[in-house]
């Protein structure tokens, strides 16, 4: 039986669905930050929310096409995604334009395509693709060594455009890699780091190693039946308090002032509102604005007098937060969590490791933009710039997630007649 | 447990977010409160105030446009600071520490940089505005005064202060308040409501169309005219009477409770209260401590009511059915009891019954008035406590409820406050302990609104309605209901006629007798009051105060009126004199008395005043001892 030719029926309706209300609230906040009530008329490339409905438009084409695919081709063509995917992006370096600082699109004409949207797409098929194969092990360090490479190249192509948050999302690769069994000891390590880096930035490198050396001492006497090695102790707070001090160098050396910044007002250290901080102070003034059930479709004062910068894009959800209030905010943050849930468990039913390590891929992934944005439009993070998914303006974006989420689909209705 | 991990910090990263959210937009929602909002702008429409007219609909207090140049300190862009302060006419400097003052009190909320510029200065700055971003002109309207009198009843406005902008939000930066005098009592009629219109903003702040479709919007509401029951005619007459001394004199129509005229003296022209001198003129007003020109004596001023207190004396004792009118007493130059130093009284005829007790103010008879009134209850204590009753039903002893927002309660001593001075029960106290209260000089303290009070309730026979100044409110023909509700003596209307009898014989042939106004038919009594001052901590007795009530016509009373003159002497001096003739002035419209005229106009206190300040000792009461022969003669000089 040909996997092109099933009945629709079969595709997940609970993604479908969740996809097309978020696409739906998604064009409704665009229009409300894009509004301008002296427009003349609708139908009008000059205004961002009739461009999106194209996008929208073109990408249901797109659906429609994944759809039609035969499943095995993602699976048989990942690997020359994957390279053209990559040389795309190695392209944008002599022919790409720069718009707002960065070059990370490809320009025709007045269209422009961002491909590092895409290339997550492919990093996905991808690394399913390498993590699927019988003869992968990913408990040996030369395929996980592999692995890392497969995600690291787009990112560090990514990175000096410059575009560091799109290079962050690569980190999602992390799930996949964990629930295929990658050991746990990565899981600490990235953890650790990450705490190091938070707690060093917050109280400075002497402290946080004294603390290192305490709870080390602390461990060792408590295990001390066990016999632990003390080489081995030694050697974690050492390398504990080199990065806790290289944390610190890089932070005042290599970083540049405008990431201190924004590490820093997130820590608390600061509270300039005017200048650096002012887009999630604006943005927060936006939310807050919207107390329970929000000021109304077109009635938020922050968001039609354009107070938050980049609205229509990255903070997008602050006009969600002003005009639909608490109520309307929570429904969008249920059905992101709905949508990646639904999405891990489709995953964990597929009998097709491919489907299952893309699957979790699409999760993480969406998942990352999700917190990283939502996170900083809420000022619980520093300032990253990366969309909200079906959310955010832009064509790009809007279509590499539809195509990233309904491959899955795609994979998932299929998975009946695996064997 | 590997699939758990994502699962896990899925869901507790939901939690996160929407615990975020709660705290934004539920919990603290301090920086979109709507006048913190830098996306909306509120552009507010002052309406005029409510105009001033007096009974007979003269114009008092009108009102003339002002300008403010007020500031948003965030808007201003770089100007000529130079240029500016020549177009305004201050110092760089000033200028400077205006900004800085309205930097620090809100960089959003507009400030005022200089305060009530006139139409000329407006007219020249206006075209010049455009110039200065951040620099706005706010119209308002300031009181023009038609009068150069009043100035106590009815109060001045004033910016309001940050203390007033909290209590209440309908006030903001630069608003104007009334205070004292009607302008603060009827501040809600007379100012309106002002109107706001809430603009959405764009980040560039420009204004891109009405919030919500204007649906918060509030029309202004112009603020109502309102005419009081003053006669303008007769304030500026008392007045005039009053220049060179300090008292009060308050009229009302016992009728009605209406107040006829409010004298304080000294007073000052209600427009030095106005424009950018009002402060400097207020600090200068405010602080002379000598004269107290801002130190509202007719409602302020506490003082033993002396003589005129002797009516209701009179009435007390009727009631209580302890005297009698033919009951006589003889005087022998005062009112002996206990063995103690008597209460003195002047040389009358003798003796006196109660009508003609009135008449020549004999101190004798009302002590033994007095004294059975007290003494027909078991206790003194009882005694008092009944007699205070009966002088609270006048309106005595606390606040009157009148429309003016300052006031004394003067006070009735209860029996507790005899008590506790003569700290009982370890010593007694008896009736002859207050026997001063007979003749309003003991421990009663009346203000001379009390006093007119009284007196109109005796003129009516028996109740009063509360004196108010407000006579009606445009658009509105309601006045208070408690303006119109009749307050009805403890004293039965019938004992009231001997009383008046003997209040019309003071003008007959009593203390008064010199005063007569042709064609009118007065009934007065005159009081002359004892007072001490302290004067480098000795208690230094200072020339009497001259009082005076009367009411007029006998028969259907117009006017009562109350006269209170500082350290005028004895009552029918400078008091009785001033009733008389604006009794004269209200009821004819002229005043034929031409000599009391002058000699009121005449004669100033002012030499009086300034003895107890020239720190030397001083004679009192010119020296004099009033006697017959003395008073035959004063009044001659006439």
């Amino acid at each position: 039986m040909s996997s092109g030719s099933r009945s629709v029926g079969s595709f997940d309706w609970a993604l479908i669905l969740i996809y097309l209300a978020l696409i739906s609230i998604g064009w409704l906040s665009i229009y409300s930050a894009s509004y301008n009530p002296n427009a003349d008329t609708f139908f009008s490339l000059e205004n961002l929310h009739f461009k999106q409905l194209i996008w929208i438009a073109l990408g249901f084409a797109i659906i429609t096409f994944i759809l039609f695919l035969d499943t095995k081709f993602f699976e048989r063509f990942s690997s020359i995604i994957y390279v053209i995917s990559i040389i795309s992006l190695i392209l944008l370096f002599p022919l790409g334009k720069n718009i707002n600082g960065a070059t990370s699109w490809f320009a025709f004409g007045s269209f422009t395509l961002q491909p590092s949207e895409f290339a997550k797409v492919a990093t996905a098929l991808a690394l399913a693709k390498y993590l699927s194969d019988i003869q992968t092990n990913i408990k040996t360090v030369r395929d996980q060594l592999r692995a890392f490479a497969i995600i690291a190249i787009p990112a560090l192509v990514i990175i000096p455009q410059p575009d560091p948050g799109s290079a962050l999302v690569y980190a999602a690769f992390f799930f996949p890699l964990y629930r295929e069994g990658i050991a746990t000891g990565y899981l600490i390590l990235g953890a650790s780091v990450i705490t190091l880096f938070v707690l060093t930035l917050l109280f400075g490198p002497l402290y946080i190693a004294l603390g290192v050396v305490a709870i080390a001492i602390l461990l060792f006497l408590k295990n001390r039946k066990k016999r632990p090695s003390k080489l081995l102790y030694l050697g974690i707070v050492l390398a504990c308090s080199l990065f806790t001090f290289s944390v610190n160098y890089i932070f005042e050396n290599v970083f540049q002032q405008r990431h201190r910044d924004r590490f820093n007002i997130v820590l608390g250290k600061e509270a300039d509102t005017q200048s650096i901080g002012y887009n999630t102070r604006q943005s927060e003034i936006a939310i807050g604005n919207g107390g329970w059930t929000g000021q109304g479709f077109l009635q938020g004062t922050q968001t039609t007098g354009k107070f938050v910068p980049a609205q229509d894009t990255d903070y997008i959800f602050s006009s969600v937060g002003e005009e639909w209030g608490f109520l309307g905010s929570a429904v969008v943050i249920l059905l992101f969590i709905l949508l990646i849930l639904r999405i891990i468990q489709l995953s964990e039913k597929q009998k097709n490791e491919f489907s299952r390590i893309y699957g979790y891929s699409v999760a993480g992934i969406l998942f990352v933009h999700f917190t990283v944005n939502i996170g900083m439009v809420t000022g619980l993070l520093p300032t990253i710039g990366i969309p909200l998914p079906f959310f955010s303006y832009g064509g790009s974006g809007f279509w590499g997630f539809t195509i990233l989420l309904f491959i899955f689909i795609k994979l998932d209705g299929n998975r009946v007649n695996e064997w | 447990m590997r699939k758990l991990l994502l699962l896990t910090i899925v869901l507790s990263t939901g939690l996160l977010f929407i615990g975020r959210l709660f705290y934004l937009q539920i919990y603290d929602t301090s920086a979109s409160a709507l006048s913190e909002n830098n996306a909306i702008k509120a552009e507010y429409d002052i309406p005029q105030r409510g105009r001033i007219y007096d009974r007979n609909r003269n114009l008092l207090v009108s009102n003339q446009p002002s300008y403010d140049l007020m500031v948003i300190p965030r808007e201003v862009k770089p100007f000529d600071t130079l240029a500016l302060c020549n177009l305004l006419s201050i110092t760089p400097e000033k200028l400077k520490k205006e900004l800085k003052r309205a930097r620090v009190y809100s960089p959003r909320l507009p400030s005022v940089i200089v305060p009530t510029m006139s139409q000329g200065e407006y007219a020249y700055l206006g075209e010049q505005m455009r110039k200065y971003e951040g620099f706005f002109i706010q119209k308002r309207s300031l009181r023009d005064y038609q009068i150069d009198f009043g100035a106590n009843f009815l109060g001045y406005i004033q910016e309001v202060n940050q203390g007033i902008i909290k209590r209440d939000e309908y006030y903001k930066m630069g608003d104007l308040i009334g205070r004292q005098g009607v302008e603060q009592q009827y501040e809600e009629v007379l100012r309106g409501k002002k109107g706001v219109k809430y603009l959405q903003k764009d980040r560039f702040n420009r204004v891109i169309g009405p919030y919500k479709d204007g649906i918060l919007d509030i029309e202004p509401e112009e603020g109502k005219n309102i005419q009081l029951t003053i006669d303008a005619t007769l304030q500026k007459y008392g007045e005039e009477l009053m220049i060179n001394k300090r008292g009060g004199i308050v009229a009302i129509e016992p009728a009605t409770g209406e107040i006829l005229a409010l004298v304080a003296a000294p007073n000052y022209d209600p427009a030095l209260l106005v424009g950018r001198e009002r402060s400097k003129n207020y600090t200068q007003l405010d602080a002379d401590s000598i004269a107290k020109p801002l130190f509202d004596r007719v409602l302020q001023g506490e003082y033993p009511p002396g003589s005129p207190f002797k009516a209701l004396t009179s009435l007390i004792g009727l009631q209580e059915g302890v005297v009698n009118l033919n009951d006589k007493v003889y005087c022998n130059g005062g009112y002996r009891y206990g063995g103690k130093k008597p209460l003195g009284c002047h040389h009358h005829k003798s003796p006196v019954q109660l009508i003609s007790g009135i008449a020549h103010s004999c101190n004798s008879y009302f002590a033994t008035v007095y004294r059975n009134t007290i003494d027909k209850y078991d206790t003194p204590q009882e005694g008092i406590e009944v007699w205070k009753k009966h002088l609270e039903s006048f309106g005595l002893g606390n606040f009157m409820g009148y429309d003016l927002p300052i006031g004394r309660k003067g006070l009735v001593p209860s029996s507790t406050y005899y008590n506790r001075t003569y700290n009982y029960p370890k010593y007694r106290w008896g009736t002859t302990a207050t026997i001063s209260n007979a003749i309003g000089q003991g421990e009663v303290l009346m203000t001379p609104m009390q006093m007119v009070n009284f007196t109109a309730a005796i003129a009516n026979r028996g109740w009063f309605y509360k004196p108010h100044i407000i006579k009606s409110i445009s658009e509105t023909d309601t006045i208070y209901s408690k303006y119109r509700e009749k307050h009805i003596t403890t004293i039965d209307p019938a004992y009231f006629e001997p009383v008046v009898q003997g209040l019309n014989d003071v003008y007959n042939y009593g203390t008064a007798n010199f005063l007569k106004i042709p064609g009118i038919d007065i009934c007065g009594k005159t009081g002359t009051a004892e007072n001490y001052t302290k004067i480098n901590g000795t208690t230094t007795q200072l020339t009497d105060h001259s009082v005076f009530v009367a009411f007029a016509p006998k028969d259907d009373p117009k006017i009562a009126i109350a006269v209170f003159v500082e350290n005028g002497y004895w009552g029918s001096r400078f008091g009785g004199r001033i009733a008389s003739i604006m009794i004269e002035k209200y009821l004819k419209g002229e005043v034929t008395r031409k000599d009391l005229e002058t000699w009121v106009l005449t004669h100033s206190l002012e030499d009086e005043y300034k003895k107890p300040l020239e720190g030397k000792p001083f004679p009192i009461n010119d020296g004099k001892k009033i006697s017959a022969k003395f008073l035959a003669e004063e009044n001659q000089d006439l």
